[in-house]
């Protein structure tokens, strides 16, 4: 034992070095590349040297850092420092959606896609000063493992399982297909073939040492990704403003844009109902909507199981909540550059782009227009002629591109600005790999949370708690591999909508663990059957209006006096209620899901993304109420979260480790 | 039994200070977070001088974002001072 400990106290003192060396390495790695490039070895090898070289890391710290203890494999042995730990609670965090989809989406919303930013930021705010630390004192395995020894028994664990799986599913289905996505791109593969290819690079990282292994991967995937994402912005500052700091100089291009904003409608490129302006506030999402948006993803962040188990591993409660400072330091550095994307692409568009006349369309374009990313007057941009041709089909068409003729998808913001700005492929190639590292991170996260809860909760806690250690992580590391299938299968078919996906996560985590987590340690009256009905009521209002408005709006207008949610420009309603529900399928379901109504109906203008909302509130009320009726907690218990905020003194649930 | 009641006084008093340090942040969280984007139009009319921002949009995509970085830092402090003060920090 005294060797191991030596051993161990040795690896983290060198972690500095470590991780160090590494950083340097993948910088000698993207200059033998660029080399490369320059002596002519084509794009594809480059693509794939990427690609697997980083996957490659991924697996070799993934195999070396495997663990065949308990308490390694469900927290890391609770000895990762809070610096390390925010770096891998970052890489944790910052999924796809965050690398690729937050720029495209605040390009094409401008100031309305702040909302996602101040969501997905502030939330660890009410991580640290509410529940993080608490639950590290109280020493779970798991969030269900709090939720169990608080309220009673298994019956709350089982429920915690519960909110645990359909929030984390949604979000890794979300993650796999984001795997699929940039692999299939940039390697050319079959996107199903993808998927699972990204499923072998989650695997190998997370299934022999659990947490440990996923711990100290995150870390290298979040220095790939963090590069990754800054080089480009960082060159194309320099280049455009002299100034290597993207985030300062966007300024002038959000004044430059305002600016070509007027032009552009003077010079009848636009109309006024065509263009929204990039700064003005509330045309995309109405103020309830926006603000709904923030706190739903504020409160979802403190109650996503997948977060809150990082700081399980810290050493010490004080280390928990620096480590929660040191996480948002590291995603503050993306989340505050992707708004930098949004605006120098958005510049590139409106000035490069429209108003140029169509035979001189910049040839960057033609790739993602083959790919059907890129649109110009309703066909894909693929060449000249196929532009030329379908534009000459629209009526009174001047000849030159107009904002109305041009549609982009989301995700290419980031993925072309290399192209944009002109730089060699090899800044391409980091992109991707940037990207693949943040997808895949997040979802090793996700799946080892759900894995957890079904192998320690489930099959351990309420099925067999004379397990042995060795069938124990046998069990863990099998139903990983299951969920790991089951998760992929499902992205193949491609459920589609991320960003949609992911926001019901959030709401999810929040109506169902939020009220139950807090009321657990800052009240003390809180009673098992008050929470256990807080719970319930809760993410049931949430689930129920979330799968309403989206499969079954006709019976929410009919039954539940649903309304059509409103432009919240005009104040007009998105869809014709009375017309709707006269089709012959306005009672149809499930698997319609181009139903005229789905996502478009509702109670108070909210949108099906903030269904939190509804169901927090109501939450902390059946809870608040249905205590009070019952009788006080037993002293003991309320001795033991009396010891729960308490930093000092051992953890309260001592774990069968061995 | 002494020993035991000002155990309880020190619980007592620990959390009544740790319960104010989290409603102090609670309501700064809850400005950065909400109250200053209800004034993001007015705000909007005021340009930062050199970098071009207009102030309401800057708030929303950094300067909330700054002041949540910043606060989480200085809770972290904070609540470890009160944990000190009452003896209930860990062990260095």
């Amino acid at each position: 034992m005294a060797t191991q400990g030596a051993a161990t106290s040795d690896f983290i003192k060198n972690l500095g070095r470590m991780y160090g060396t590494y950083t340097g390495g993948f910088l000698a790695f993207i200059i033998l590349l660029a080399v490369l490039e320059q002596v002519g070895v084509p794009n594809k090898i480059l693509g794939y040297l990427f690609v697997f070289f980083t996957l490659a890391v991924y697996a070799i710290i993934g195999v070396m850092t495997r663990t065949a203890e308990v308490s390694e494999y469900y927290v890391a042995g609770r000895r990762v420092p809070a610096f390390y730990n925010g770096m891998a609670t970052g890489a944790d965090w910052m999924s796809a959606a965050s690398f690729v989809g937050m720029a495209g989406t605040l390009f094409l919303l401008g100031y309305d896609g702040l909302a996602w930013v101040l969501g997905w930021t502030g939330g660890f705010v009410l991580v640290s000063i509410l529940i993080g630390p608490y639950l590290r004192k109280f020493g779970a395995y798991t969030v269900p493992d709090f939720l169990s020894f608080r309220y009673g028994g298994n019956f709350a664990r089982f429920l915690g399982v519960i909110v645990l799986v359909a929030c984390s599913f949604t979000y890794v289905t979300a993650q796999i297909y984001g795997t699929g996505i940039i692999a299939s791109r940039f390697l050319g593969m079959q996107f199903e073939l993808a998927v699972f290819a990204g499923l072998v690079g989650i695997l190998l990282c997370a299934m022999l040492g659990g947490m440990r292994a996923v711990t100290w991967t995150q870390i290298a995937q979040y220095i790939v990704l963090i590069i990754a994402y800054l080089t480009p912005i960082i060159i194309l500052s320099t280049k455009n403003y002299g100034i290597p700091i993207p985030e300062l100089t966007y300024g002038q291009a959000i004044v430059d844009i305002t600016a070509r904003e007027q032009q552009m409608l003077a010079n009848g490129l636009t109309t006024a109902a065509a263009l929204k302006p990039h700064i003005q506030p509330f045309i995309n999402y109405s103020p309830l909507n926006f603000f709904a948006i923030i706190m739903c993803m504020m409160v979802g962040t403190a109650s996503l199981p997948h977060i809150l188990m990082r700081y399980f591993t810290t050493p010490s409660v004080r280390e928990a909540r620096q480590s929660v400072a040191w996480s948002l330091l590291f995603i503050f550095l993306l989340y505050f550059s992707a708004p930098a994307y949004a605006a120098f692409s958005k510049l590139e568009v409106y000035t490069n782009i429209i108003g140029r006349d169509l035979t001189a369309i910049r040839p960057w374009l033609f790739s993602w227009g083959e790919l059907g990313l890129i649109q110009i007057c309703g066909k894909n941009a693929s060449s000249i002629d196929a532009i030329v041709a379908a534009c000459k089909a629209i009526a009174d068409h001047p000849g030159v591109v107009r904002l109305q003729d041009f549609v982009i998808n989301t995700d290419v913001i980031v993925l072309s600005t290399p192209e944009i700005a002109g730089l060699p492929y090899v800044i391409s190639g980091l992109v991707a790999a940037g990207g693949l590292a943040a997808a895949l991170s997040t979802a090793d996260g996700l799946l080892l949370a759900i894995a957890n809860a079904l192998s320690h909760d489930i099959y351990y806690k309420m099925i067999d708690p004379n397990a042995p250690t060795i069938r124990r992580l046998t069990v863990a590391r099998a139903l990983l591999v299951g969920v790991a299938v089951v998760a992929a299968a499902t992205a193949a078919t491609k459920p589609g909508d991320i960003l949609a996906m992911v926001g019901w996560a959030f709401s999810l985590a929040m109506a169902g663990n939020f009220p139950a987590l807090v009321m657990g340690v800052w009240w003390k009256r809180t009673t098992a059957t008050g929470a256990i009905c807080g719970i319930i009521a809760g993410f049931g209002l949430c689930l129920f209006y979330l799968v309403t408005t989206r499969y079954f709006p006709g019976a929410g207008v009919k039954y539940f006096g649903m309304t059509s949610l409103t432009n919240p420009l005009t104040g007009a309603p998105l869809v014709d209620i009375a017309k709707a529900m006269a089709l012959p399928n306005a009672m149809e379901s499930f698997p319609t899901l181009a139903h005229p109504m789905a996502n478009k109906v509702g109670w108070f203008d909210l949108n099906n993304i903030a269904c939190g909302l509804l169901g927090t509130p109501l939450g902390f009320a059946v809870i608040y109420i249905v205590s009070k009726l019952g009788r006080e907690p037993s002293a003991e218990m309320q001795a033991y979260v009396d010891e729960i905020r308490k930093p000092r003194g051992r953890t309260v649930l001592e774990e069968r480790t061995t | 039994m002494a020993d035991s009641t000002s155990m309880k006084e020190r619980e007592e008093a620990h959390w009544a200070k740790t319960s104010r340090l989290m409603f102090t942040h609670l309501g700064i969280w809850f400005f950065f977070g909400f109250v200053i984007h209800m004034f993001v139009k007015p705000l909007n009319n005021i340009v930062i001088p050199i970098l071009g921002f207009p102030l309401g949009f800057y708030m929303a995509a950094q300067g909330s974002l700054i002041a949540f970085v910043v606060m989480l830092f200085v809770f972290a402090k904070q609540q470890d001072k009160i944990d000190r003060e009452f003896g209930f920090a860990e062990e260095d």
